[in-house]
Parts: structure tokens; sequence; C-alpha cells
């Protein structure tokens, strides 16, 4: 990871650093405080990555910037919770994972098939529809209330370090168990990608999607394959997310917040996705903690995405994106 | 038969370029225009004017910019909710704390405000591309978002905020009623539609266009980005101003800041889509389809004697929108407006079939 | 036998002093070097070749004059004043026009509109006066479209002027982008691989072309050609490049005998 030892990089990180701590420099808070915060925002962040891994995922695979990645996590929340009403729950979870690989057929058929030469933007702009018509569809199927999403979390938070801080560090146990989570997800799709012949295609359709079909790589079921390992990712974040605030509309806005994550962590990136998602949860927490009075609140609305276009300016392509070079 | 060209010989390059060029297009024109100004306001209902015109035209000024920026000169934005609530603001200010201004001028300033805020956001343009821009427009959206509802200062302090408009009245008359404002509302955009059209045929839609294709290209010819991309932001986002504090002023009354929300940007960005990428005629489809489309989904169930909820008729919206979404982008990218042309083209051909 | 001498009453033309002139290039993409220490000049009005296998470098070295890539090391001058490197529209600017191995037409656009878009730099009418398309504005736009109107005559392309230039053959593409070139009146002409797929009968009124403009508007012209043929009738001296390196610089005969090109042709190990 070459692009670490980067100076921009590494001053980048450095700064971040600076002002993440600036607080306590400052006064305004004693570390204990700002541990709590920071555990917080960062493991926020965790939850920001796991919607934006499935993003990197198709963007790799196909080149397509998937705007409807949150429409997935929403409509994977609401099938999930809706199915486990009248059944146990891991008879749930595997129905509702062949939904997700439906309707990743269903997209790739109707939607990626017929525009597959056209540019990046259109579509985007078909992601786009997409997302909207699953909003609808979700909710004119499986109702628009809010529904509790009982998966077995951790529900009451945790006083961990007593002994080095008095008082100790309020930390929330979901939080944590999602975290892991992710994790697991991360190892398994590394896993997957470096051991498995499928994830060796998968790679070489991300490199090029002439060449590895020239290599008889079919390309239909390749971006299939992917659309519905994204949709695992999103029942995964579903399920997180869902369990956390409940399964309503607004998760799908939430996961809009993906769009900064995967900008500053490059869009091919899952690695990126995972760091970015963790720079933005921090950095959104403790903004509008220790930021948040000055502007008289609610930071949190704007600042990944300004975060991210400040990014744009200085290193389009992410911190470990790669490097876009335009040939004549 | 009735749609020839046969006859009609330009002998000068001035009459070559003239708006609409051919006879029969120049009829119509006029004829649709005379009939929107002289004889609409007078057999329409209060509701037409209320829920359909007004909203129609006011929206389709908005789509008309927003079209400039991303049908024209092919940057994306997601912002535009923003920039028709500074449009909104900035109007909303001017008559406030200077009463003396005609509310023509107001709107006009009003306009050229969300222009330099336009521009501001606009400067990333300048280094990113596509759906990177996209996302960096949100980050506009959502500012301005925060910005309205957390500075007092914009809201003249007024403690909910949600604020009103003053009475409405240009160079001394009173605009009330639905039909002089929906005759206010049609002579403004009017005169938009002119301007937007001069403009794309000019040197300077030239260079939106040409920077839309191919940037490398267009630099090399001597256009130089900068230029093109923040005019296109300035441009757009003056007409998207004005159509915002027409919004606010005629069409809503009294707002908050919710009323320009990021579903708006989306909404105006489905009417560039399904209207036409690039065509003045297509911004005006997609507003009208986007207006009319919810109302026609609303009688429908009714008029088919199926009873469904609100939120259901809501849903069912969503997913009509994104499924025509998508199918415009597959079977027709050029949207309504390519229809439209296809529709002329066989008329010309009239009555043989080619 | 070269073409010049066979066009009766061809005016003399004087070869000026060199007007463009590269010293040093050196140019690299991350690992790959695309250009090692080039240098040669251009005289006024002269016809002049680059060639070299396919991967030499030569599309990279009209970049480079034009602006569109940024070399690590040399200069460029142009009439006289010395660059580090060159910015695209600032070329422009200066006189020095170009068209493209792809194309990069744009595509959206009709043929007149493209032509005119080459018109840009000359048109002085703020956005003010453009919004009300009366007076100054019209008679600006007006008057360019008499100039563009001559260059689509010279072309022979009147009959699709208003065609999307998407639609058009291959060979009428080729002829708007040299159109959008000449649109800008420019001093010097880039053309990458203006004959690139055309047939017998397309080359030969593709050549006439360039030796028109070269011999009536005095335009010098730098031409990337991979046809030995065209290279040799149309130019008045040549450059070679091979694996980014210059390996002969001349007249085309004595380009032709030198062996250094000959082996690079055949592909000898060196």
């Amino acid at each position: 990871m070459d692009a670490l030892r980067r100076p921009s990089t590494i001053a980048f990180f450095a700064l971040l650093a600076i002002a993440a701590v600036m607080p306590m420099v400052l006064g305004q808070a004693k570390f204990p405080q700002w541990l709590e915060v920071a555990i917080g925002g960062l493991l926020t962040g965790v939850l920001y990555s796991l919607v934006a891994i499935g993003l990197v995922l198709i963007f790799k695979a196909s080149g397509v910037f998937n705007f409807a990645q949150g429409a997935m996590v929403l409509f994977a929340a609401l099938t999930l919770v809706r199915l486990a009403e009248k059944m146990p729950l891991a008879l749930a979870i595997v129905l509702t994972l062949l939904v997700m690989i439906a309707m990743a057929w269903v997209i790739e058929r109707f939607v990626l098939r017929p525009l597959v030469n056209q540019e990046g933007i259109v579509l985007f702009m078909a992601t786009l529809g997409v997302a909207y018509f699953l909003d609808g569809f979700g909710q004119a199927v499986w109702g628009s209330d809010i529904y509790t999403l009982h998966v077995g979390m951790p529900k009451e938070p945790k006083i961990i370090l007593e002994g080095t801080f008095q008082g100790g560090v309020l930390v929330d146990m979901e939080d944590l168990v999602a975290a892991v989570i992710a994790a697991a997800l991360v190892a398994a799709l590394t896993l997957f990608f470096q051991k498995t012949a499928t994830g060796r295609a998968l790679r070489a359709v991300a490199d090029d999607h002439q060449a590895a079909q020239s290599i008889g790589i079919p390309l239909n079921r390749i971006w299939v394959i992917v659309w519905s390992v994204a949709g695992l990712v999103a029942l995964v974040a579903g399920i997180v997310w869902g369990s956390k605030l409940g399964v309503q509309f607004s998760l799908s806005q939430v996961a809009l917040k993906a769009l900064p994550v995967v900008i500053l962590g490059g869009f091919t990136s899952i690695p990126g996705a995972i760091v970015g998602g963790l720079l933005i949860g921090l950095g959104e927490k403790l903004s509008e903690v220790y930021l948040g009075p000055f502007f008289g609140g609610g930071i949190e609305a704007w600042f990944a995405y300004v975060l991210a276009l400040v990014f744009l300016l200085f290193r389009p392509e992410g911190l470990f994106g790669e490097k876009i070079i335009d040939r004549v | 038969m009735i749609y020839r060209e046969t006859g009609q010989f330009k002998t000068t390059y001035a009459s070559d370029q003239q708006l609409f060029p051919i006879l029969q297009d120049r009829a119509f024109v006029i004829a649709a225009l005379a009939f929107a100004f002289a004889v609409v306001p007078f057999i329409a209902s209060d509701y037409m004017f209320r829920a359909i015109l007004t909203p129609f035209l006011i929206l389709s000024l908005a789509a008309l910019g927003l079209n400039i920026l991303v049908g024209y000169c092919g940057q994306v934005s997601l912002g535009t909710g923003g920039f028709m609530a500074v449009g909104a603001y900035a109007a909303y200010n001017l008559a406030v704390r200077v009463p003396q201004l005609d509310l023509l001028v107001v709107f006009v300033l009003a306009g050229l405000c969300a222009a330099a805020v336009g521009v501001l956001f606009g400067i990333p343009s300048l280094r990113i591309k596509g759906f990177y821009l996209a996302v960096a427009t949100l980050a506009a959206q959502f500012f301005i978002d925060w910005a309205f509802a957390r500075i007092q200062w914009f809201t003249n302090d007024t403690p909910s905020g949600s604020v009103s408009a003053p009475p409405l009245e240009i160079l001394g008359y009173a605009i009330q009623g639905p039909q002089r404002k929906y005759l206010l509302v049609l002579a403004i955009v009017s005169v938009a539609a002119l301007v937007a059209r001069n403009l794309t045929r000019g040197a300077i839609g030239r260079s939106w266009m040409a920077t839309r294709d191919m940037d490398v290209a267009a630099e090399v010819i001597g256009i130089r980005p900068l230029t093109a991309k923040l005019s296109a932001f300035a441009v757009s986002s003056f007409f998207v101003g004005i159509s915002g504090a027409l919004w606010a002023f005629v069409y809503l009354g009294s707002w908050e800041p919710l009323a320009f929300d990021v579903n708006r940007s989306f909404q105006l960005l489905f009417m560039v889509i399904i209207g036409g990428l690039g065509s003045i005629l297509g911004s005006f489809l997609g507003a009208a389809f986007i207006v009319i489309m919810p109302l026609v989904l609303n009688q429908l169930p009714t008029m088919l004697g199926i009873p469904l909820s609100t939120a259901m008729i809501s849903d069912i919206e969503f997913m009509v929108f994104g499924a025509l979404i998508v199918f415009f982008l597959i079977v027709e990218p050029r949207g309504l407006a390519r229809l439209w042309a296809i529709g002329k083209e066989k008329l010309r051909l009239w009555p043989f079939p080619h | 036998m070269n073409l010049r001498e066979l066009e009766p009453g061809t005016a003399e033309r004087k070869l000026g002093e060199p007007i463009l002139a590269v010293d040093g290039i050196s140019l690299a993409f991350g690992g790959v070097k695309a250009l090692s220490d080039v240098s040669f000049d251009v005289r006024e009005r002269e016809v002049r070749a680059i060639i070299g296998p396919n991967g030499a470098g030569k599309s990279s070295m009209l970049n480079v004059i034009n602006g569109v890539y940024r070399p690590q090391a040399g200069k460029i001058s142009f009439r006289g004043e010395a660059r580090a490197h060159m910015q695209p529209h600032r070329s422009a600017q200066l006189g020095i026009a170009r068209t493209f191995q792809s194309l990069a037409l744009f595509k959206g656009m009709s043929v007149l509109d493209n032509i005119l878009a080459g018109r840009n730099l000359m048109m002085k009418r703020n956005l003010l006066w453009q919004a009300l398309r009366i007076g100054p504005a019209l008679t600006e736009e007006i008057a360019h479209r008499h100039r563009v109107e001559e260059i689509i005559d010279f072309l022979e392309i009147p009959h699709v002027r208003k065609t999307p230039v998407g639609r058009l053959p291959y060979g009428l593409q080729k002829r708007v982008d040299l159109g959008r070139a000449l649109a800008a009146e420019p001093k010097v002409l880039l053309l990458d691989e203006p004959m690139a797929g055309m047939n017998v009968e397309e080359k030969q009124d593709m050549s006439r072309f360039i030796l028109d403009v070269n011999e009536e508007f005095g335009t010098t012209i730098v031409l990337i050609e991979h046809d030995m043929g065209v290279v040799m009738d149309l130019s008045d001296r040549v450059v070679v490049l091979d694996y980014g390196r210059k390996i002969a610089d001349g007249t085309p005969d004595e380009v032709r005998a030198s062996q250094a090109v000959i082996d690079a042709y055949l592909g000898v190990k060196h």
C-alpha cells in the first residue's frame, strides 16, 4: 500500500490527528469524554463503511456508481423484518438473501444489459431511477411504518476502562458488535476475492471489461454475482443499521452518507471504504460535539459532504484510488 | 402536406439562423403564445391555475436552468434545490429589508445572488467530473439547507423558521388572484426561454456543448474550461434562483427550507432527464410531465374503481418515476423532446410513410 | 516525385525561419518513457512530417506542443518565445491548431456548430449581448458564419452542414476535424494521422486540402502520417521517432536512405 507512504497522505492524516485532539488541547474536553465521542464516531463510521463497501464492489466490477445502494439496504432490511414476523429469523435471513439475488438478476437483465455501452453518467442516473423504484416498491409491498428489528444485538451500553479513568468510558455495545460483524464481512470478502476462481474473475472484470470478455469470462453472469454480493453486503448493513435505528424510510437517506465515504477512500478500494467510513464517522461526531455549539448545531448534516468536497479538490482519486489519466 | 419546407428558401445567414426558421414552426409558436396569454386566463379554472399551470411554469424555469448545466454543459448537479432556496431567501431579504425596490428588480437581484452562489459551488467542477461532481453538489445542497435553517439573519429572526412573502406588487399593479399570478409567471418564463435559446445558439452555448462533448479538444481550440463551466453554473443558477423566488413568492406564499430540499433537486433532475437533456423544449415537457403525473395517478384509481390509500399512491408514484427514468434512459435518452422531434419528422413526411 | 512539382503555376513558397522548435523534450507517464530528449524545428510555411513505428511517441509529441501533456524536461519555442510547457488554450491563442487521431469532434453538435466553435476565440461579444442576440452580437455571429461557410465550401461538405457529426461517415468526419482546426486561422497546423482509415480517393482529396492550405494561406504544417507515399509527396522535411527518440531528421530522400530508419521499421533489435 504505497499510497500510505505518499507525503500528501501522511500530511493529511497528521492534520486530521491534530484537528481531532484540538478539543482536548484547548481544554474544552477531558480525555474520557473525548474518547467516548471518538469511539462513538468510529463505530458509526464502521456502519457507513458497510454501505460503502457495497458501492465499491459494484464500481470495481462494473464501473457503475450505484446510487441505489442505500435503497437496497432499506429494501433488504424491510424484507427481513417483515418476513421475520412470520418465521424464524434464520429462515427469514436466507429468504431475504434469495430475494436480493433475484433483485440482482432483475437489475442486470433490465437495467444494466440494455445500457451496457453507455457512459458512466447515464448508468448513474439509471441507478437513481432504480433507487426511486426500490423505495416505492419496498414500501408499497411491506408498508411504511417503523419496524423494530430484533436480531439479538445487545442493547445496553457498557462502561469500560473503569479502572483507568474515573467513571469509565461509555461504549455502545451494539455498535461494537456491528464493528466485529463488519470486520468479519471484510475478511470473508477478501478471502473470496483472493482465493476463489469467481473472485479472480471479478477482479479481471474490474480491470478491463473487454479483456475479461475475450478470455471467456461471461460478463452478464459476473455482474449478477457482483450485484448479489453487494445485495448481501446491503443485507448485513440493513440488519446492523436497522437494529440500531429501526427499519424506516430514513435508512436510505442515511445511506446517502456512503457517497462521501467512497470519495474519501477512493472508488475502487475496499480498505479505502473502511478508512473513509471511519474518518467520516469520527469527523462527524467530533465536529458536531465540539464545533457544533459555535454554529448552532446540525453540522452532521453537511460535514461529510463538505469534507469530501474539500478532499476532491486536492485528490480527486481519493486516498487509495487510482490516478485518472486522460489520454487523447 | 401541411408541414413542408418547400418554397422556404433562405437567402441570408440571418434568416437561416433565426429562432424558428420553418414558417409552420413560427406560426405554431406564435399561436401557442397568443393562446397562453390571451385565451387561457379567461377559460381556465382557479384549480388549473393553482395546481397545474403556475407550478408547471415555475418548475419549467428551474428545469431550464438545470438543463443548461446538465444537458448543455454536461455538469451533473444535485444541488438545484439549494440554489432555488438561495433565490427565494435572497428575494425575501431584499423585499423585507429594502421595500422600495420593485419586485421585478428583487427577482433579478435574487437571481444574481443565486448565480454568485452557483459560481462558488461550481468551482470544484474545474477539477471534478461526473458523479464525483454530483456528490460535491450534494455538499452545496446540504450546506445551504443547514444555513437557511440555522442562521437567523436569513429568516429575519422569525422564531418558527418559516417565512412569508410580502404582498406582490409590480410596477404599481397588485398581483393578486390566480390569473394575474399566472400571467406574471408566464411573462417571466417566456422571456427567460428566449434568453436561454439565444445563449445556447451563440458562442457561449457552443462553448458549453464543446466542454460537455470533449473538454480536452475544447481547450485545444481555445475554449477555456474555467469560463465555460463557471458561466454555465452562473447562468443556470440565475434561472434557478429566479424560479426559487417565484416558487416562494407566487406559488407558496410562505415556506421553510424543506421546500427546497434534496428531493426537489432530484425532482428537477428527473424533469430534465425525462424531458430531454440539452433541449429547451425538453425542460418544459419534463416539467409538464412531472407536474401532471401525480395528479393523474391520484385520479386514476378512483376512475378505475380501485380504492388506494394516499400512502400507496405516493409509493406508486415513486415506482413509476423510477421505472420511467430507466425506461427513458434505455429507449430514448434524449427524452420527450426527441419523441417530439420524431413526431415532427413523421409529420413532415405525412401522408407518405417515408 | 514530389506532388508540388506537378502542380502548374504553383507560387514559389519561401520557407521562412523556424517558427516552432522543441528542445530536449522528455515525457514520461509513471515509469513509461514516451519521449526522450527530442529536439527539432519547423520552418515557417514548411510541411514537416513526423513518422515512426507505432508507439514511437508521435502523438505525444504533438500533445506536448499543444499543451495537452506537460513534458518533464525541455522547452517549446514558438515565434522566438520559449516555454517549459504550453497551456492548451494558450496554444490556441498563439495560433496553433490541431486535428486528432481519434477525431475528438463534438458529437452532439452539427458540422456548422463544430466549425463555428473553432472560431469561439475570436468572438468578442459578452454574455449580455449574446442573450439579446441583437445588434453587435448578431453581426458578429453572421460575420463568422461567412468565414465558416468559406471553409465548408473549401472542404466540399456544404451538403452536410446541418447534420450532427456523429452521423457522418468517417471520411467526412475527418474533414470536419480539419475544418474546425482551420476555423481558427492558425499559423501552425498540427495534423495527427489525417489520412488514417481512408481509401485512395479520400487520401488524394485530403492531400489536396492540405497542400491548398499550405500554399494559399501559408500555414505551417506538422503532420504525423503512416502512409510513406503521402509523406514523401507532401513534406519538405521529415523527423523520424522510434521508442521516443529522434533517429533521423532531414529531407524525405535523406530519411528514406538512412540505415537507422530502415532498421527501426524492419524491427532490428537495438
